[in-house]
């Protein structure tokens, strides 16, 4: 039976749904006149959302009789998952007024993407997993084609949409198998089947749990699942590959490190070696094919590969360390992430659009202010001292190298000297070549504010370190404790 | 139980024969009418294990909306599925072995499977029998309750697809004649009928 309780523990997530479904009436009998305030509405139920979050107590709940789990794992992330789509909700709207592609569905789409990824977040069995995924795969698919009259936006939508359906196919096929070999669906009782000294998982739930990694290893889009990333993030309208670049990753690799480490955590020994390649295949393959990009978006898309190869070296590690070092990882993605797609939204010469790496040229010049940003971010994320990005990596590599994992960070470190290559070149290209024609004024205040906010987060970090890495060190510590 | 057995086995071939005419069946519309047949046997598979819910479900969804729906996309849509086929025999020998790979795979896998040993006890156990209740009823029983979440959560994915469906496909077009019920009511004679005085001989 469904109690007070259970839906106690999902209050957060009720609350985002009734307003999404709200916003919907509201826009659909209002039409696309009022784009605007559904947008900022829109905004105000994730921050609403966030706020009950937040408010929720400390404890460990769980909920419709283990199918949802509500910690300060799930607080933490789902905290990071909201920031990043309001922002891409806020970067969105003067987008899309320009590119004449405003429509109400939009914000609405979104909302529906972050209750998937709630859900995501907060999955402690593998049918709410796969609900919660693909209620944030299918708005997500629709937005990546939300420009139809684009060729490449039609694209975006429809290689994300088969590569994605595959992806779920995959996944599920590993479900099934682990619920044919082991018996059950729910996180805790499978935790409790693996335990014990003569537990032994058999070769169907490891296959099951393979197949369920590659599944979830596509939604982060790891090496060698990666291959849609470049081309949805270059066909889709720039904020919502910064929405892309963000909130779903955020999620899924909440989801990854759950499921490893709760249900599976005693088959360690089985899923370290897929996570410590993809990780370095992530590593790698961010930092060499990124050096070839002529266009901004697919870099980003190629750095986003690698960070997230990065963030797995934590999860490879497999303590409570390496999760907290993911948690912290993730925070500082988000920042740089939505910080330079705010730069990238910027890059607007006589109205339209433009995407080449090599518009940047002398943007020192031009708009110096724009140029400190975007340079602060690309030192961030090539990793230099003293800014965010650098710590990020400092607890990964920290995490896998207390657990004898020096092979590892040392590819880490290595990637990441190639990496910042490219990040350094935009930077050169930026403050040391001819001036190329100046961008236009940015339009709204929103989209300088967010990038000078994010620029000083990402400058400041080594100041005030202290509320991120507390909380996602309690964050990690949940996961550890309970089993 | 002979009874049974001849319709096990006479539903079964049918299925199979059906399913392997879907894919060899030169004309389309061929195809989607042997996937219909594909599916009513599968539903008669269904009932004789005594999933009659199930059963009616693979009925009115696969046959009344989805294969209606393929049917109206090979029929409306100009594609040319010779065309479309072409490649397939060269691919086949890799797919062959591809699917042999996976079959072994799959073998290997299986082979290690075991039952639990407290397995007798547990089956049946939370599922109600047949004698007691209907299949419907039992279904519903743990549906609505116990996965009360993943059932909403579902409705909010349908929700999220019919959104999509619009957003990408819906365009307000211009120079439509659409029919305005209000308008047509309220004409009244006068603005409508003008009465010409014509001469006689002269023509309209």
């Amino acid at each position: 039976m469904v109690t007070s309780a259970d839906l106690y523990s999902v209050l957060p997530e009720l609350i985002l749904a009734v307003l999404a479904m709200a916003l919907l009436m509201y826009g659909v009998f209002r039409g696309d006149k009022t784009v605007n305030t559904v947008s900022w509405l829109a905004v105000g139920a994730l921050v609403l959302t966030a706020i009950i979050i937040s408010a929720s107590p400390d404890t460990e709940q769980s909920a419709f009789r283990g199918q949802l789990i509500v910690d300060q794992f799930a607080t933490y992330m789902k905290w990071l998952v909201l920031i990043g789509s309001a922002l891409a909700i806020i970067m969105s709207m003067n987008y899309n007024e320009r590119e004449g592609i405003q429509r109400f569905e939009f914000p609405v789409l979104i909302l529906f993407a972050s209750l998937g990824m709630l859900l995501m977040v907060s999955a402690n069995d593998l049918m709410s997993l796969y609900v919660g995924l693909e209620l944030q795969s299918l708005s997500l698919y629709v937005i990546a084609a939300f420009r139809r009259d684009s060729t490449k936006s039609s694209e975006a939508g429809l290689k994300y949409f088969v590569l994605g359906a595959l992806s779920s196919g995959m996944l599920l096929y590993g479900a099934s198998m682990i619920y044919g070999f082991a018996g059950t669906t729910q996180f805790d009782q499978l935790a409790t089947l693996f335990t014990g000294p003569n537990a032994d998982p058999g070769v169907g739930v490891i296959v099951g749990l393979v197949f369920l990694m590659a599944g979830l290893a596509f939604k982060v889009s790891a090496v060698p699942f990666h291959m849609w990333t470049p081309d949805v993030y270059e066909g889709a309208p720039t904020p919502v590959t910064a929405l892309f670049a963000v909130a779903p990753k955020i999620a899924a690799i909440a989801l990854l490190v759950r499921t490893m480490v709760g249900p599976f955590g005693e088959l360690f020994e089985q899923w370290q070696q897929i996570i410590i390649f993809i990780s370095i295949a992530s590593m790698l393959l961010g930092a060499l094919a990124a050096i070839w990009q002529t266009n901004i978006k697919r870099l980003m898309a190629y750095s986003s590969i690698g960070h997230i190869g990065y963030a797995l070296v934590g999860l490879a590690a497999g303590s409570e360390e390496g999760i907290r070092g993911i948690g912290v990882y993730m925070a500082i993605y988000l920042v740089m992430n939505i910080g330079t797609f705010c730069c990238i939204l910027s890059m607007r010469r006589q109205g339209m659009m433009v995407e080449g790496i090599s518009d940047l040229a002398g943007l020192a010049r031009n708009q110096p202010m724009m140029a400190a940003a975007m340079a602060i971010f690309m030192f961030s994320m090539a990793g230099i001292p003293p800014l965010a990005g650098f710590f990020g990596k400092l607890y990964v590599f920290m995490a896998a190298v207390n657990e004898g994992l020096y092979v590892l960070a040392i590819i880490g470190v290595l990637t990441s000297v190639i990496g910042a290559f490219y990040y350094l070149r935009i930077i050169k290209i930026m403050y040391f070549d001819e001036p190329a024609e100046a961008f236009d004024k940015m339009a709204g205040r929103e989209v300088g504010t967010i990038m000078g906010v994010s620029g000083l987060f990402t400058l400041l970090f080594f100041v005030f370190p202290t509320p991120i890495v507390s909380a996602a060190s309690k964050a990690a510590a949940v996961l550890f404790s309970a089993g | 139980m002979i009874i049974q057995t001849i319709a096990f086995y006479a539903f079964a071939a049918v299925t199979v024969a059906a399913a392997v005419m879907v894919i060899s069946a030169r004309n389309p519309v061929h195809s989607v009418l042997f996937l219909i047949l594909a599916f009513f046997n599968a539903a008669g598979l269904f009932v004789l294990m005594g999933a009659a819910f199930i059963a009616m479900i693979l009925i009115i969804v696969y046959v009344g909306a989805v294969a209606v729906l393929f049917l109206f996309v090979v029929m409306m849509l100009d594609i040319n599925f010779v065309e479309l086929r072409q490649g397939f025999l060269q691919y086949l020998p890799i797919g062959a072995l591809v699917g042999l790979v996976l079959l072994a795979e799959l073998v290997l896998i299986f082979g290690s499977w075991v039952v639990a040993p407290d397995f007798a006890e547990r089956v049946g156990s939370p599922t109600p029998f047949l004698t007691e209740t209907t299949n419907t009823h039992a279904l519903g029983q743990i549906l609505y309750t116990d996965y009360a979440f993943l059932f909403q959560a579902c409705g909010l994915i349908l929700l999220v697809a019919m959104i999509g469906a619009i957003v990408l496909t819906l365009r307000s077009r211009e120079g439509v004649k659409r029919q305005h019920i209000g308008a047509q009511i309220s004409r009244t004679r006068e603005e409508s009928v003008e009465i010409k005085q014509v001469e006689p001989g002269s023509g309209v």
